[in-house]
């Protein structure tokens, strides 16, 4: 049995409560008023030395002040300040909800990547991969508070707060765009929290009974545990990969309601897979190390840097076919997609590639390497922050625009959820012993030998 | 220098086989080469061969494939007539790279490949026509063989064999 150590306990409170009041410093800075955010704006131009704005401000004010003939093209002039004005302070305004969001999903994503990696290996009958089989289920605890908690955000950003997250929430926005309403069939709030919880009931149903077979096999006389949660993993994967594409669409391709992309599920698969499996990693080691998995041998390690080093290469080639092909063919309505990320997100769009790609097949490839403890942990650390950055490029450039910048509030959202993560998955750690007794691959899983 | 006397040991099982090499191998006999009709998993590591760098070999020929698809490329379509294609832009290499990715990957993929098994044929001297080395034709089918070098201690070599389970141990004079 694993004891959560009192230090690390320590750690995930201190991650939790430093995180919440990074994020409640950004909600509170975010809130800035028109004339403000008009004194920032002119401050900024003055910055970068283009006299521009300046001119078109001192211009539009000496036409309020005084009537004239160009009454109303001055007008016009005006009303375009404005909106700027305005666009600027919602994108500001919509910073700490787009930075909570981005790492709510994000440590989400990675225990539903377990939970599928986990059905796969049951499904699969995997010899490799059952001593590790109660690391996935604890990493698969936090799924219910995650993917709840990721719902309630996004939700909240279109009741609580200003539609800071998804425009077709806000009627105002839908009632002026054609596009929008031939989708509010799809994209309307209540189909959205239905969708929702049904996705998140289909997944939680499944890890609530898996988990439940795998204990009751500890100590069952025959296989019929075993039986039943083959069978159920079965069905899961196939529920599975329709609501991971579907949860896609509604929770990360929806905040650019006017975009589209056909193989997004997969990808945003890939990204969900790879970082479960190389959390998978980081969690065995660091179990390993301080002496709970003496059953878990260099070899096992060795099959899940694999895993990683070709999930990673898997979400390269998604990654490029996406992008090639909508570069290639270059439609308006398409491509501005990536324009909006290659002008304002040049380091974080092309440093991912680096961080998930280039990184990980030089460092894994070697056979050697992929059996060296600190080399995994070395390169799992990097590849989830490339696919924190992935997610960060999905979310951002359609809420903040070119407002982004990882500081206090995508921090402290990443302190605030890393923290819960850690808490609850050593927490269900703790709840059973950590080799699956009764699995009738367990043997063959303790003598694997790569 | 190649022995002029070897003892050829048979075997009829992999397993009796692996333990035999390990017998011989502590005994300190040099197997000169064990003739099998399938890989017996473990086998090179019980003679203590060397690991092969046949890996090394393809990750460096995939680099040359690459550096070739580059050097292509950017001669053809960036540098030696820069034509406008449907509006791509062929103004400089990386404006229009992942136009080029697909033949970077696969020009990677041929060389990695195809100069490895080359590699592999040249380095187990492999080709059409070539004169088979093997000394028992049952070694393709269902019996294992062993070949060891004689110095001078035959008498307990061939002792040794038999205690390991051989069905047939002949000495072999290959000097001729």
């Amino acid at each position: 049995m694993y004891t959560f150590s009192n230090k690390l306990r320590t750690f995930s409170f201190i991650l939790i409560i430093l995180g919440a009041l990074g994020v409640g410093y950004g909600f509170m800075t975010s809130h800035k008023s028109f004339e403000e955010v008009e004194h920032l704006l002119a401050e900024e131009s003055h910055h970068e030395g283009g006299h521009a704005e300046v001119a078109h401000d001192e211009a539009s004010h000496g036409a309020h002040a005084t009537v004239n003939s160009h009454g109303e093209e001055a007008h016009a002039e005006v009303d375009a300040h404005a909106k700027h004005v305005e666009h600027v302070q919602h994108q500001i305004a919509n910073r700490p909800w787009s930075a909570l969001y981005v790492a709510a999903f994000f440590f989400m994503m990675i225990a539903l990547g377990v939970l599928a990696f986990y059905a796969i290996q049951i499904a699969s009958q995997a010899g490799w991969s059952p001593v590790l089989f109660r690391v996935m289920e604890g990493i698969t605890a936090y799924l219910l508070p995650g993917a709840l908690i990721v719902l309630a955000i996004a939700v909240a950003s279109g009741t609580i707060g200003h539609y800071n997250l998804f425009v077709w929430m806000d009627p105002d926005v839908v009632a002026h765009d054609k596009l929008i309403q031939g989708k509010s069939g799809w994209l309307n709030l209540t189909g959205f929290i239905i969708r929702g919880l049904i996705f998140i009931g289909g997944w939680v149903l499944y890890r609530h009974f898996s988990r439940k077979f795998s204990i009751a096999q500890d100590t069952a006389e025959d296989k019929s545990n075993f039986k039943k949660s083959f069978r159920i993993s079965a069905a899961f994967l196939v529920f599975f990969i329709y609501t991971e594409s579907m949860m896609s669409w509604d929770w990360i391709m929806s905040v650019d309601p006017h975009w589209f992309s056909t193989l997004f599920g997969w990808y945003v698969f890939a990204s969900m897979f790879v970082s479960g499996i190389t959390v998978i990693a980081l969690i065995s080691i660091y179990l390993k190390s301080r002496g709970y998995l003496e059953f878990v041998n260099e070899n096992h390690l060795h099959d899940v840097a694999k895993f990683m080093f070709a999930m990673s290469i898997f979400w390269t080639y998604l990654w490029f076919s996406q992008f090639m092909l909508i570069w290639y063919s270059n439609i308006p309505e398409e491509v501005t997609y990536f324009i909006a990320r290659f002008n304002d997100y040049k380091l974080p769009f092309l440093g991912m590639v680096v961080l998930n790609f280039v990184f990980p097949i030089l460092m894994l490839m070697n056979a050697d390497y992929k059996r060296i403890p600190w080399f995994v942990v070395m390169t799992g650390l990097v590849i989830l922050f490339g696919h924190y950055v992935d997610i960060f490029n999905m979310i951002m450039p359609a809420t903040v625009g070119d407002r982004w910048f990882i500081g206090i509030p995508e921090i402290s959202a990443i302190l605030l959820f890393a923290g819960l993560f850690i808490f609850v998955v050593f927490t269900a750690l703790t709840k059973a012993p950590l080799l699956v007794k009764g699995y009738p691959l367990r043997k063959e899983s303790e003598d694997f030998h790569y | 220098m190649e022995a002029s006397k070897v003892i050829h040991a048979i075997y009829t099982d992999d397993d009796i086989l692996m333990s035999a090499v390990k017998k011989v191998k502590a005994e300190k006999h040099h197997i000169e080469e064990v003739y099998t009709p399938f890989p017996v998993h473990g086998l090179d590591r019980a003679m203590g061969l060397a690991p092969t760098r046949i890996a090394i070999t393809a990750f460096l020929y995939g680099l040359v494939g690459l550096t070739v698809a580059i050097t292509m490329m950017n001669f053809i379509m960036i540098e030696d007539w820069p034509q406008n294609i449907g509006g791509k832009p062929s103004f400089s290499y990386i404006e229009n790279m992942p136009a080029f990715v697909p033949i970077m990957f696969e020009l990677t993929v041929f060389f990695a490949a195809h100069l490895m098994v080359i590699t592999f044929y040249l380095r187990s001297r492999m080709w059409p026509f070539k004169k088979s080395e093997n000394p028992d034709p049952r070694t393709t089918d269902d019996h294992f063989l062993m070949e060891i070098a004689v110095h001078g201690n035959e008498e307990a070599l061939v002792g040794l064999l038999k205690d390991t389970g051989a069905v047939e141990v002949n000495l072999v004079d290959k000097a001729h």
